[in-house]
């Protein structure tokens, strides 16, 4: 890779003046001529057969135009297959309006269409459903016993042993266990799920969809009306945020384009607010772990044992439990994790799927260890460190960690800290500081990209991916720039389309490797014709010239060695009667490496706690991160800002709780559901710790959607620890938690 | 939203007239509740009158030297109105631990007297509630309850009030004054909102032909010795878990007078005169503001997930008294609780 | 795609909606006529019935302020209001800010300090700081903090929001959060 130019400079986003001015069209927000509008009705219980759906009253409102329900809609395919997308995980999707079986209180069971928002919203009120109630089992705490270890195929249950454990842990100088807990989390992006169905003559239809996959989307749709792919066409150029929840299709868009389909006119589906939490969301955990260290703090023993949730109908689970065995050095290790199955929603990925919630119970417990062995947390990391993957037994592609622990701790005067819980104070309020570890895969998967350079020097660069809000169409931008040598006013990144080149959904922190390494690989086909055009000109400067001897900058192809031999592509494209050069590429994983590739981070929190009342301010914090190469420090560092104060908000604020006696999830607004507001959220600093990874991918990249997450929440769990002495090992910390003896 | 009739009321006496030939219709000023039950389907009026354009929006002195607030003076423009904040900042502090900006200027001052409660069952429509419906029952008690009354409940009921200015307004003791058929009547705060009994339905003692014209705040206004002391679960945008409303007049070391309200505790703002009364006549120490505390949690009870409640009210009423006491009124800004 | 109850629909009386009636809203200065039901709120006016899609749906409930806009001067929820109410008022939307090409202060500021990832609660919280800033009482961080609080964004960004209204009321930015080599 050239080094100069736009990548590393931190970048104002190029779709930032579309957002500031509100001219960006988000998925509800596209005007169709005789667009009919879609509102939702959504089951009341949690188990059982809808035996009556009455909608007499519904449509006999005026401007009513249809109510689809499990009796009145258009044929659905009938196998799971045809509904299993992308990322689904094992098990029988959700189909909605299929049939009259209830799965889950909140599952949609009739769609309202009408002229009108408004009149599609009142006539749902008045559908009315009687169910045949079955007994429901929605408490997770109370069906723990029965967890099983999932069939989930893509993600095998780890059962990772090594060593005798048990006997370890015996013989430990240094011995904690303890229970965490993290209850459900609903991703809440700002905007609601939304389709936009534009029905087109020819039985084409055009939708515009909140996903983090237009692909995913389209593939979804088709398979399940059983129209052919290449009829549907899924655009998503604005997401307004998702965090997990758009990487599978949501109901709203089988329901707009079934109803589009059946009406022959488009249809607009919007869900409410207390909609988003009849979605997936993030499963509730308990972590049980015991840890044995010998009396200097090397660990000697480590077993965790992590229970999920998941629906009746579907496996989903991520990894909870091996993380301690990338990032701590032990010998006698046991490793577990199983599933309760509930009547509810399939859970989904929100930020940093099993990591946040793992890293949550690991370095709580570390930090528990920390005070056993009475040794300073960071400390007890340093001595315990793994240079090695122990789980794949391989070295890491690149790990500076340790350098994150340094200016992490730096950054924040950890060293100014007294050891001993409840000794800072300020005021009425005592002092808290902790700290916690990071870590996340560093993944890639396969992606394509398609570059146009055309004769004006203007560059389209392509691949149906998306921009959830971390800043794609920037980067992207910034890589062609970079990579063929022309201004960023003159990129134009595409993406959100499901005719762009073959891309996978937003997610994992896997789409700069990947989509980057397609782009990177589209980029070098164009520079190689353009190297190749030049070189045919008679006398070229470049002649003999190999791709890497030259490189692109300002219009021009360059000798490296000797700049005075260059010839511009305006001119090489002349030469070669060339009007337009495109290219499209892949990129895929090196199957064949021989490392282990992972993002970290080091986390430092500091709150102040008012000693009487329990009230919890989180005052600073400072997350130093070893993400490979950063192509955008403004916007990676707005990523890392806006995970930490996600793990602001998983550590003190966010629970969605289930009234068992219904089966039905009650926090289902921003009033009862809180996230982090403003007056929540002080000092936070970031650090991008260099890191120089050329193992990993061409650009050395790794991702920064997930690693700021991980970690946070232990981090200001432990913190309060340090400043009140109680260890509350349940999210969210309340201050209720906190007045308990 | 259901098909309601959308009206305009051109006078008071218009506006009793039309609610008193409707017993289904609503007035509607700010919006910021009823909008929001109405989609909700909590709230099903026949009728919204639409009573934005009324004169109602002054704030006059009265003759006896307090303050006369008309019913529509949006809750922004009262918190930091001069005389407000000269004469009572203990109801602007209050008003500003509330809602949101947006919400505080739209929000009017007799909308907000008549807020409903947010409880989780009311406002699901799935769920048994006797607010809603009465007779359903009630799915709090045994249900999710952390937000929920630990005084003056029901076996039919243990919601709460939301409102943060009713509570300053309680310990003010601030008179409504209402308008409806019979003509006007002037009601002592105490007296305004209602407790859950066996008609939880009824968050207020105002006729069904009523509108609420004015708050009248009486002269004094505890401005030296105050504070509104707002516990919750984030740091702005949430209702209280508990609030305390203290108000004191003291003299050389004794307080004279006492007020002290609470919110998020009732199905009203909660003031309890024994309370008060031991804390008039005697010193401002610690251990007088406990007895206080004892007295105004004595028959507080709990229903499982709101126990709490119980110990962070006393501990909230101790800083309050001691905040108020001290003339360090709580920051609605700075979130370090003084 | 039988409909079992489909018989039960012929025969009906319909059930009414709202009359339409007239409602006149100045919208960015412009004078618009809308003949709309009285059940449509202010916020779906502007979206579903002027295409003023930059004006956000995120809660519709005054949960999150996604929806924020200023009518005669000051920052409301537009999701909790009905049109109707709002008839003759002066309404300002985030497309109204710009003065042509050039933007407003506050919309340079949020780009130039990333203030918003998403963008979806941007237009609302723009709006919220023009009126926090008209509203004239805040001289602290803080203070912007606290009142800005009724705008939501799920993406975190409250830092830069922080840091972009500081910029334009004090022409500089003091909270220290950010990334090094911003």
């Amino acid at each position: 890779m050239p080094a100069a130019g736009y990548l590393g400079k931190p970048t104002s986003r190029v779709d930032g003046r579309a957002k500031v001015t509100g001219t960006a069209k988000y998925a509800a927000e596209y005007d169709v001529p005789g667009l009919a509008h879609g509102f939702v009705v959504s089951s009341a219980i949690a188990k059982g057969r809808i035996t009556t759906i009455h909608t007499a009253d519904a449509l006999a409102v005026a401007g009513v135009l249809d109510i689809f329900t499990h009796e009145h809609r258009p044929k659905l395919a009938s196998s799971d297959e045809a509904y299993k997308d992308e990322v689904a995980p094992p098990g029988s999707p959700l189909r909605p309006l299929y049939d009259d079986r209830i799965l889950f209180s909140g599952q949609p069971v009739a769609l309202v269409v009408a002229e009108e928002f408004e009149i599609a919203r009142f006539a749902a009120s008045l559908v009315r459903v009687e169910y045949e109630h079955e007994a429901h089992v929605t408490d997770f705490e109370a069906q723990r016993e029965r967890a099983t270890v999932s069939k989930q195929d893509e993600d095998p249950t780890p059962s990772t042993a090594r060593g005798n454990p048990a006997e370890a842990f015996e013989r430990a100088a240094v011995r904690v266990n303890g229970q965490y807990r993290m209850p459900v989390e609903h991703h809440n992006p700002m905007e609601p799920f939304a389709a936009t169905a534009v029905w087109e003559d020819d039985d084409r239809i055009t939708v515009f969809d909140k996903t983090q996959g237009a692909q995913n989307s389209r593939n979804y749709v088709a398979d399940v009306l059983e129209m052919p792919r290449d009829r549907v066409r899924v655009l998503s150029p604005y997401v307004g945020g998702a965090f997990g929840a758009g990487l599978r299709p949501q109901y709203q868009l089988l329901l707009a384009v079934l109803a589009a389909r059946a009406l022959k006119r488009s249809v607009r589906v919007t869900l409410t607010r207390q909609q988003m939490f009849t979605l997936g969301y993030r499963s509730a955990n308990i972590h049980e772990l015991a840890l044995g260290a010998d009396s200097d703090g090397s660990l000697v023993s480590f077993r965790h044992h992590a229970v999920g949730m998941t629906s009746r109908f579907e496996d989903f689970q991520r990894d909870f439990v091996h993380w301690s065995s990338l990032l701590y050095r032990c010998e006698n290790v046991e490793l577990g994790q199983s599933l309760v199955k509930l009547d509810q929603n399939t859970p989904c990925d929100m930020r940093a799927p099993g990591g946040a919630e793992g890293a949550y119970a690991i370095e709580c417990a570390m930090d528990e260890l920390a005070y056993a062995a009475k040794l300073d947390p960071l400390e007890l990391r340093l001595i315990n460190y793994s240079d090695k993957d122990q789980i794949e037994d391989r070295p890491y592609s690149s790990k500076q960690l340790r350098e994150c622990y340094r200016q992490g701790a730096e950054k924040f005067g950890w060293s100014d800290r007294n050891p001993q819980p409840r000794s800072m104070r300020d005021g009425n309020e005592l002092v808290g500081w902790g700290m916690a570890t990071g870590i996340w895969e560093a993944m890639q998967v396969p992606a394509s990209a398609k570059a146009v350079l055309t004769a004006n020097g203007n560059v389209e660069i392509a691949s149906a991916t998306a921009d959830i809000g971390p800043g794609t169409y920037t980067w992207m931008t910034q890589l062609a720039a970079e990579m063929l040598g022309v201004p960023l006013e003159n990129v134009t990144a595409k993406l959100g389309d499901s005719t762009l080149p073959d891309a996978p959904v937003e997610g994992g922190s896997f789409t700069t490797s990947s989509v980057g390494s397609a782009i990177h690989a589209a980029c070098r086909a164009v520079q190689r014709e353009l190297l190749g055009l030049a070189q045919k000109m008679a006398g070229s400067p470049l002649a003999g010239a190999k791709l890497d001897d030259v490189v692109f900058a300002e219009g021009k192809i360059r000798y490296k060695q000797d700049e005075s031999r260059e010839v511009s592509v305006a001119d090489a494209m002349r030469a070669g009667k060339a009007e337009r050069i495109e290219k499209a590429a892949s990129a895929a994983p090196n199957g064949d490496s021989k490392y282990s590739h992972y993002t970290h981070s080091a986390v430092f929190a500091e709150v102040k706690i008012d000693e009487q009342l329990g009230v919890i301010r989180v005052t600073r914090m400072v997350n130093a991160v070893a993400a490979g190469r950063i192509l955008n420090p403004k916007t990676a560092a707005s990523q890392i800002l806006g995970a930490v104060v996600g793990g602001i908000g998983m550590a003190l604020h966010e629970e969605t709780v289930t009234d068992q006696r219904f089966g039905r999830f009650v926090t289902r607004n921003l009033a009862d559901y809180h996230v982090p507001v403003n007056a929540d959220v002080h000092a936070i600093d970031v650090i991008f710790v260099e890191e120089k990874d050329e193992e990993i991918n061409p650009l050395g990249v790794k991702g920064v959607g997930e690693i700021g997450i991980v970690g946070t929440a232990a981090a200001i769990a432990n913190a309060v620890y340090h400043a009140t002495g109680k260890r509350v090992r349940d999210l969210p910390i309340t201050l209720d938690k906190l007045m308990r003896d | 939203m259901n098909n309601f009739e959308y009206t305009r009321a051109s006078d008071v006496a218009d506006a009793v007239r039309r609610i008193a030939s409707d017993p289904a219709a609503k007035f509607v000023a700010g919006g910021t509740n009823l909008i929001d039950l109405m989609k909700e389907n909590v709230a099903r009026p026949s009728r919204l009158i639409d009573i934005t354009h009324l004169p109602l929006d002054q704030i006059d002195e009265t003759q006896d030297g307090g303050l006369r607030i008309g019913a529509l003076v949006p809750n922004s423009d009262l918190a930091q109105h001069p005389q407000i904040e000269a004469r009572y900042p203990l109801l602007g502090s209050a008003i500003l631990a509330g809602a949101s900006p947006q919400l505080r200027n739209m929000a009017s001052t007799g909308g907000n007297l008549l807020q409903r409660t947010r409880c989780l069952y009311f406002y699901d429509t799935t769920t048994p509630c006797n607010k809603r419906e009465p007779g359903s029952g009630c799915s709090a008690i045994g249900g999710i309850n952390r937000m929920h009354a630990i005084l003056g409940t029901s076996e039919h009921c243990i919601a709460t009030h939301p409102s943060d200015m009713c509570v300053a307004l309680a310990a003010l003791e601030a008179r409504v004054l209402a308008t409806g058929r019979s003509g006007e009547r002037s009601i002592a705060f105490a007296e305004f909102h209602r407790l859950p009994g066996d008609t939880p339905q009824l968050d207020s003692n105002l006729r069904a032909d009523e509108i609420i014209t004015a708050i009248e705040l009486p002269p004094e206004g505890f401005a030296k010795n105050y504070t509104y002391l707002k516990i919750r679960d984030r740091l702005s945008y949430a209702f209280a878990l508990v609030s305390i409303a203290v108000g004191l007049d003291i003299e050389g070391g004794t307080i004279k007078e006492a007020r002290l309200a609470l919110g998020g505790v009732a199905h009203k703002p909660w003031r309890n005169r024994e309370a008060e009364a031991r804390l008039e006549g005697a010193p401002a120490t610690r251990e007088n503001f406990v007895r206080a505390a004892e007295t105004v949690l004595r028959e507080a009870r709990g229903f499982g997930h709101n126990d709490f409640k119980i110990e962070l009210a006393r501990r909230g009423i101790l800083r309050a008294l001691a905040q108020a006491a001290r003339g360090t009124p709580q920051s609605q800004a700075d979130k370090r609780i003084r | 795609m039988a409909r079992p109850s489909s018989a039960a629909r012929t025969g009906l009386e319909k059930i009414p909606t709202p009359a339409k009636v007239t409602v006149t809203l100045h919208v960015n200065g412009v004078e618009r006529k809308l003949t709309i039901a009285p059940w449509t709120t202010l916020l779906d006016a502007l979206r579903l019935y002027l295409d003023l899609t930059g004006t956000k749906k995120g809660c519709d409930h005054g949960q999150c302020g996604a929806c924020t806009v200023l009518v005669d001067g000051r920052r409301i929820n537009s999701c909790l209001t009905l049109a109707v109410m709002k008839d003759g008022a002066q309404v300002t939307t985030i497309e109204g800010l710009a003065q042509g090409n050039a933007l407003h202060p506050l919309q340079q500021a949020f780009i130039e300090h990333d203030a918003f990832q998403c963008g979806y609660c941007t237009p609302g919280q723009i709006c919220s700081a023009a009126g926090l800033i008209a509203e004239g009482r805040v001289q602290t961080a803080d203070e912007i903090r606290e009142l800005m609080s009724g705008n939501i964004c799920r993406c975190g960004a409250y830092p830069n929001i922080v840091a972009a209204i500081e910029a334009v009321m004090f022409g500089k930015a003091t909270d220290r959060s950010g990334a090094t080599g911003r």
